[in-house]
């Protein structure tokens, strides 16, 4: 291999340096949410809310749901294909029961008038909260995709990196979730 | 493409030095339109560009007209607008359509997508020593979605209530109401889901940018050996990657008020007699998103032209450009800074007189970096072995420009004068030659210098003298008397000025300026023409490094194959900027440094 190549090869994968700047890039879209949220709030016929219940449950999910993702991770690079397979369906299974408990909890909001229209803050909660599920749904996407890759026979790429972007991805919008639900706890 | 396939590639070349191209098969679809070569995707992205560039023209020239002769009628724009222009008349409604996308078409689609979609996939992988960018299929995907995006907001000009007509900035209630004209029905729609696919292209556009220029640079190449032209392209993708989903976020805010009934920029609104529901928003909440976005959005037009004409100065002066840290420091701070400014586009909105003094405090901070950049193009300049190539007379012409529009940001800057100044022609003056006709040359002097790179010919020299100096005389002549305009009060976006007394006196300069627009326009099509020509026309260019250019992109063929070289990716040695040193015109990046040599 000439010095090029190798020279190349020492960097960071392209692939997760991207991840890192798309991170930072959604960072910035719920920065802005938030900040918005601030400025308004500071004005004035500001209504609060009481978060759904289930918003408790769906946080215990993501949590746990990093934590099999992690561990999905090790066990593909010790190449335990059949527990590796076990531990990222567990994270898909979890990643769902975020999503529905969401769901769930955003009707029996709705359900106790607390809709849409209602007021501007709980117009922000939907939007927020919303947003974020979508890109917990974008992660859930890419782990069927990867679930289904476990099974192919064609795969024969042992390359970890597609496994460890993944990873990046979920941890990054389990804490995203964290800092939205602390945010939403404390400013409201 | 990953790396690792772009390593191999590396390594097959290195072992087939006659194989010239990539070992895939190319078809015509392949090749010219889902190319995932970063030379293909520049030139689909300058040709789109130039498209856009002659429509958002164009209507600049159609609203002149009414500007310049408000009692007139031009019966062919019947023909031409049809019920828009019924009687040869153009209707209000129309006028304020055509100002809001003249705005909208060269702020995002020319001046973004054209210039550094163009430039920043054409040079950073022949600049740095790259095969390719990062990922060319995110690459390849950001000009798709820049073209559905085009697609979509030119569709919006032929729906039946025409396009989108509340200004570039689509400030609600009028952006948010359907009901509010009939730019705000169906036209906004197709503009706000046309700009979401503009995001969303330059996001994957800018991922690229930034990832490349870190991760892929060539042997030798350290971030402080890499040409001024990849500084300002990298901070130019950093801007666009974190201020865009800023602007999304408020759109997305927009969307749901225009279409689901919440109320985030309505309160208290009354249309036609009717009173709305929307309770509790505020319109000024959408300023603050959209000016976050905003303000990085005119140095992400302003870097890439800045550091081309930096590059461009420096070859063609064949002196090494002065300051390369201070010029690099200058783009980070103006970086830094263009993310602090956003509320000094809103001193009149009732923004807090306290909290306006720090905005106007980093506003003017920015005048340092601005003055440091300028100087170092002087003193580049200064006394330097000049060539005036039609390439260095436009780069010339964006440092006179950039100094002219520049100074009068420092009026703007202060919300004092600002009060008296906002909403006037000195706002159209100023921003239309500091940003606007500024960065236009920048893109300019880069196709003229770049385009025998590209195309493997040279553009017309006559043509192109003609274009500078009817377009750099023709700016001036437009925008200088707008000044006076301004200062006399008379403000943007009305339909018809001769209505008021104030300002009827300028009656003569309107039509003076919009007939000067017109000449302007008519050599913008010279240039058209000269660029379409050249590429099939053309002089062929004969030696691989006609400009006797330090940078690495001129040591590929003159018409380098996917993958740019041949043989091996060149090792860097030394800075892009040694010319006149120790008796030689010029060293380039790939020559490895002499024993007796001295230093830079």
């Amino acid at each position: 291999m000439n010095a090029v190549a190798i020279e190349q090869k020492k960097r960071i994968h392209p692939h997760k340096f991207t991840l890192w700047i798309a991170m930072g890039s959604i960072v910035m879209m719920f920065a802005g949410l938030t900040s918005a949220y601030i400025v308004k709030k500071n004005q004035a016929n500001w209504v609060t809310f009481e978060l759904p219940q289930l918003f408790w449950y769906s946080t215990g999910a993501i949590l746990l749901s990093s934590i099999t993702m992690f561990i999905a991770v090790k066990l593909f690079k010790q190449r335990n294909t059949l527990k590796y397979r076990s531990l990222l369906s567990a994270t898909l299974l979890l990643g769902i029961i975020f999503i529905a408990l969401q769901t769930v909890g955003f009707m029996q909001l709705w359900e106790r008038g607390v809709t849409l229209q209602s007021t501007v803050s709980v117009s922000f909660l939907y939007v927020i909260v919303g947003l974020h599920a979508l890109h917990v749904i974008g992660g859930v996407i890419a782990l069927l995709v990867m679930f289904a890759k476990t099974f192919s026979r064609k795969n024969r790429n042992y390359s970890s990196v597609p496994v460890e972007v993944m990873a990046a991805y979920w941890h990054f919008v389990d804490i995203l979730w964290v800092y939205l639900l602390i945010f939403l706890l404390m400013i409201k | 493409m990953s790396s690792e396939a772009i390593s191999h590639g590396t390594q097959a070349h290195a072992m087939h030095d006659d194989h010239h191209d990539h070992h895939h098969h190319e078809t015509f679809i392949t090749k010219y339109v889902f190319s995932q070569d970063h030379k293909m995707i520049a030139k689909q992205f300058l040709v789109t560009g130039i498209i856009w560039a002659i429509i958002g023209g164009l209507f600049s020239v159609i609203f002149r007209l009414q500007l310049g002769y408000p009692e007139s009628t031009f019966p062919w724009l019947e023909d031409f607008l049809g019920h828009w222009a019924q009687g040869g008349k153009l209707k209000p409604e129309f006028y304020y359509a055509l100002v809001t996308m003249h705005g909208t078409i060269l702020v995002f689609f020319v001046l973004t997508a054209g210039l550094s979609g163009t430039f920043a996939n054409f040079l950073i992988p022949l600049q740095i020593g790259a095969r390719d960018m990062a990922s060319p299929l995110l690459n390849m995907l950001s000009y798709w979605f820049f073209f559905i995006a085009s697609i979509i907001m030119f569709a919006s000009l032929f729906v039946q209530t025409g396009p989108a007509s509340g200004g570039w900035t689509i400030y609600p209630p009028l952006s948010a109401l359907g009901e509010a004209s009939s730019g705000s029905k169906i036209g906004m729609d197709l503009w706000l889901v046309s700009m979401a696919m503009f995001i969303v292209s330059s996001l994957l556009g800018g991922l690229n940018y930034i990832t490349t220029i870190l991760n892929m640079r060539t042997k030798g190449m350290s971030m402080t050996r890499m040409p001024l032209t990849m500084w300002g392209l990298f901070f130019t993708a950093v801007l666009g990657v974190l201020s865009f989903p800023v602007l999304l976020s408020g759109a997305i805010l927009l969307l749901f008020d225009r279409n689901l009934g919440t109320s985030f920029y309505l309160s208290d609104i009354v249309v036609a007699g009717k009173i709305l529901p929307n309770e509790g928003g505020s319109a000024i909440l959408f300023q603050h998103l959209f000016w976050f976005l905003g303000h990085p959005e005119v140095y992400i037009i302003l870097l890439p032209a800045m550091s081309m004409a930096s590059e461009i100065l420096s070859v063609n002066s064949r002196k090494p450009i002065f300051g390369y840290m201070a010029m690099v420091g200058s783009i980070f701070a103006i970086t830094i800074l263009a993310f602090l400014v956003w509320a000094h586009h809103m001193f009149v909105t009732g923004l807090n007189p306290f909290l306006g003094s720090f905005f106007v405090l980093l506003t003017l901070l920015i005048a340092v970096p601005s003055a440091i950049k300028v100087f170092n193009w002087l003193t580049t300049l200064w006394r330097g072995n000049i060539r005036f190539t039609p390439g260095m007379m436009f780069a010339i012409g964006f440092v006179s420009l950039f100094i002219s529009g520049g100074l009068t940001g420092i009026f703007l800057g202060n919300s004092s004068l600002d009060i008296h100044l906002h909403d006037t022609y000195f706002v159209v003056a100023h921003f239309h030659i500091v940003m606007g006709v500024a960065s236009f040359f920048g893109m300019f002097a880069g196709v003229y210098h770049w385009f025998p790179k590209m195309f493997g010919r040279y553009l017309n020299n006559t043509l192109a003298y003609i274009h500078f100096w009817v377009t750099i005389i023709g700016a001036y002549l437009i925008f200088w008397p707008m000044h006076y305009e301004g200062f006399a009060g008379m403000p943007r976006r009305y339909y018809d000025y001769s209505n008021w007394e104030s300002f009827k006196m300028f009656g003569g300069l309107n039509e003076f300026i919009s007939f000067v627009a017109m000449i302007v326009f008519a050599v913008q099509l010279l240039f058209v023409f000269n660029f379409f020509y050249s590429i099939f026309k053309g002089r062929k260019v004969k030696s691989q490094n006609p400009w006797g250019s330090n940078t690495l992109e001129w040591t590929t063929p003159i018409n380098p194959g996917h993958g740019n070289w041949p043989g091996e990716i060149p090792e860097v040695h030394r800075w892009p900027y040694d010319y006149s040193k120790d008796g030689k015109d010029f060293i380039p990046q790939d020559v490895p440094v002499g024993e007796d040599e001295s230093k830079h």
